[in-house]
């Protein structure tokens, strides 16, 4: 990147995703928020460029290396891109045990989300470690239902980090029902516990923050999504999958190594939890329905601070669906299903447990990528949360320098990003002239 | 009591697969009474790794400001895990938050003595660099020594 603040040249010689360190500059004049950068300074990791050139089934277990917190959603883009770009749709067992093991991310993401890295913020405590002191309870019962979900990816996936087990066309295994049949009894025990933390998350103090924002998120015939639907948004969008790219596009900003994404016609939208719930809440069962609105939810929240209680409404609906996929469970008769490669593009959604994951491959029909370009949703919700930030700073100026820190710190893990899923990660500045 | 060798971090990112290492090193020569474990460096699941009574040996690689293979051995029960130790992780809780919120718990074990192992390159698919390599070997003889008898 070079050139004067006039005549400027910006040349980008590689686009970082978002991932690692990341801060955030908030300045301030009088009573104007004058700029807000959330700036990703992580070095760029080329994900996209050494896909080029090898073969379309080692995608998924390359691409789960960009997260060590969501790689089920990456093998999962990946899978369902490669299937997309081969003219193959998986059915049945296979895709249940998808879902499955989907499940097993968001408990465990959302969980440690929840409970380790939010709720301090909400309870005024510096981290988890401090928080546990006062609230061993929900520390241990969180800590036991992540467990849970990594059990579940472990089954399924082979293991817990970066699991092994998927691959295009289903799965290198399938578990038998013998080994899915402890992950019931757990599951039904840890109903109770996540019910109980989103009791207790449903009454912290949420600040009064709605921004319109247009939420953005998979919508699928009967589901709950988390594979496949179309792209739906509160401002009217309904489109295929594959004409993401017609819609959205993403461009470099100068104060960051990862590229920002936008609505083509609008701008800036949201993508995660509290977007998959707006535009789904009518797929969810009744009896998670009714706990969202126990814990005062309305079917469609536009307050940020409130996702931890969507993420906990969540939680539950994947216990629950896990268990519906349990007791129906009756393993494939083969554990995948044969994709011939051909020449082609192809493209597909899942929800991380952020929000959408986009893939698109072109592959040869010798198998070969030949050209591949991944979205995930943190850097979807970029140019949002620096719209967060902007709106809240300037609502809340009259706070001290050290509660409005404290506050925009919260603000910014709203979005669970990446860049600040570590405590104390994410540094962030406000300069007030 | 249990005693339990637990190495952490990443085997595929250089000298981060020092716990691991030393864990693989040190087996062959431990009684078959001793535990071992090799884990990824989650601190929130260091908890379900050991019982109140047990005595535990964890090894991982830090980046404190030291040179690279630099050995650091705590007792973690003595004390707090000095904070240059508390690695920026990307995701999450490391294995020295992972002590402190055992500690914070009450549940840390009875014995608790950590090895840090200064790490000098993270790059990934690299085998340790050559100081840390030692350094591995070095803390590998030290646990298969210590525990080469009965527990104590």
């Amino acid at each position: 990147m070079s050139g004067s603040r006039k005549t400027r040249t910006i040349r980008v010689d590689a686009l970082a995703r978002v991932e690692g360190e990341g801060g955030v500059v908030v300045r301030v004049r009088g009573d104007k928020v004058e700029d807000v950068s959330l700036r990703i300074y992580e070095p760029p990791r080329f994900f996209e460029a050494f896909l080029r050139g090898r073969h379309f089934t080692e995608a998924p277990d390359i691409t789960a290396r960009i997260c060590g917190i969501c790689p089920v959603a990456y093998q999962m883009s990946a899978i369902h891109a490669m299937e997309n770009a081969c003219g193959v749709t998986v059915t049945g067992p296979i895709r249940d045990l998808r879902r499955l093991l989907y499940c097993g991310e968001w408990i465990e993401s959302h969980v440690l989300h929840v409970a380790m890295l939010h709720a301090p913020d909400f309870l005024g405590y510096e981290s988890a470690i401090h928080m546990a002191k006062d609230h061993p309870g929900v520390v241990t019962d969180s800590l036991q239902l992540k467990k849970l979900g990594n059990e579940i990816v472990t089954v399924i996936g082979g293991r817990e980090i970066h699991p092994v087990n998927a691959r295009v066309g289903g799965f290198h295994r399938a578990p038998s029902k013998t080994d899915l049949r402890p992950l019931a009894e757990k599951l039904k025990a840890g109903r109770d516990l996540a019910v109980s933390i989103l009791k207790l998350v449903a009454g912290f103090p949420f600040p009064d923050f709605t921004p319109d924002y247009e939420l953005v998120a998979l919508r699928h015939a009967s589901e709950y999504p988390f594979n496949e639907g179309r792209l739906v948004s509160s401002g009217g969008l309904d489109i295929a999958v594959s004409d993401y790219e017609s819609h959205f596009a993403e461009e470099h900003v100068e104060h960051s190594n990862a590229l920002h994404s936008a609505l083509k016609e609008r701008g800036a939208y949201f993508v995660g939890p509290l977007a998959r719930y707006g535009l789904n809440f009518d797929r969810l069962p009744p009896a998670v329905q009714q706990l969202a609105k126990e814990a005062g939810l309305p079917p469609v929240c536009r307050n940020p601070f409130q996702s931890i209680v969507v993420r906990m409404v969540e939680t539950v609906y994947a216990i629950d669906e896990a268990l519906r996929i349990l007791a129906a469970y009756e393993p494939p008769d083969r554990p995948f299903v044969d994709v011939p490669p051909r020449d082609g593009v192809g493209t597909a959604c899942t929800e991380a447990p952020r929000g959408i994951l986009y893939h698109r491959y072109r592959i040869g029909a010798d198998g070969l990528i030949q050209e591949a370009k991944i979205i995930p949703p943190t850097s979807q919700n970029l140019r949002t949360i620096e719209n967060d930030l902007r709106l809240f700073v300037e609502r809340n100026l009259d706070l001290p320098q050290d509660q409005l820190t404290w506050r925009c710190e919260q603000a910014v893990r709203n979005y669970d990003p990446c860049i600040s899923c570590a405590t104390h990660f994410l540094t962030l500045t406000i300069e007030r002239n | 009591m249990t005693r339990i060798l637990i190495g952490t971090g990443n085997p595929f990112s250089g000298d981060d697969a020092a716990g691991r290492l030393v864990v693989r090193k040190a087996r062959p020569r431990l009684p078959a009474d001793v535990h071992v474990v090799e884990a990824t460096g989650d601190g929130a699941q260091l908890l379900d790794l050991w019982n109140a009574g047990d005595d535990v040996i964890l090894v991982d690689a830090a980046v404190s400001g030291g040179l690279p293979g630099a050995i650091h051995r705590l007792d973690a029960v003595a004390g707090p895990v000095p904070a240059r130790f508390h690695l920026r992780s990307s995701h999450a809780f490391g294995v020295a938050p992972g002590i402190e919120l055992a500690r914070a718990l009450v549940r840390l074990p009875r014995r608790l003595t950590l090895y840090a192992i200064e790490a000098g390159s993270f790059d990934t698919g690299t085998d340790p660099t050559p100081g840390v390599a030692r350094a591995i070997d070095e803390v590998a003889d030290t646990v298969a020594a210590a525990w080469s008898g009965a527990p104590a």
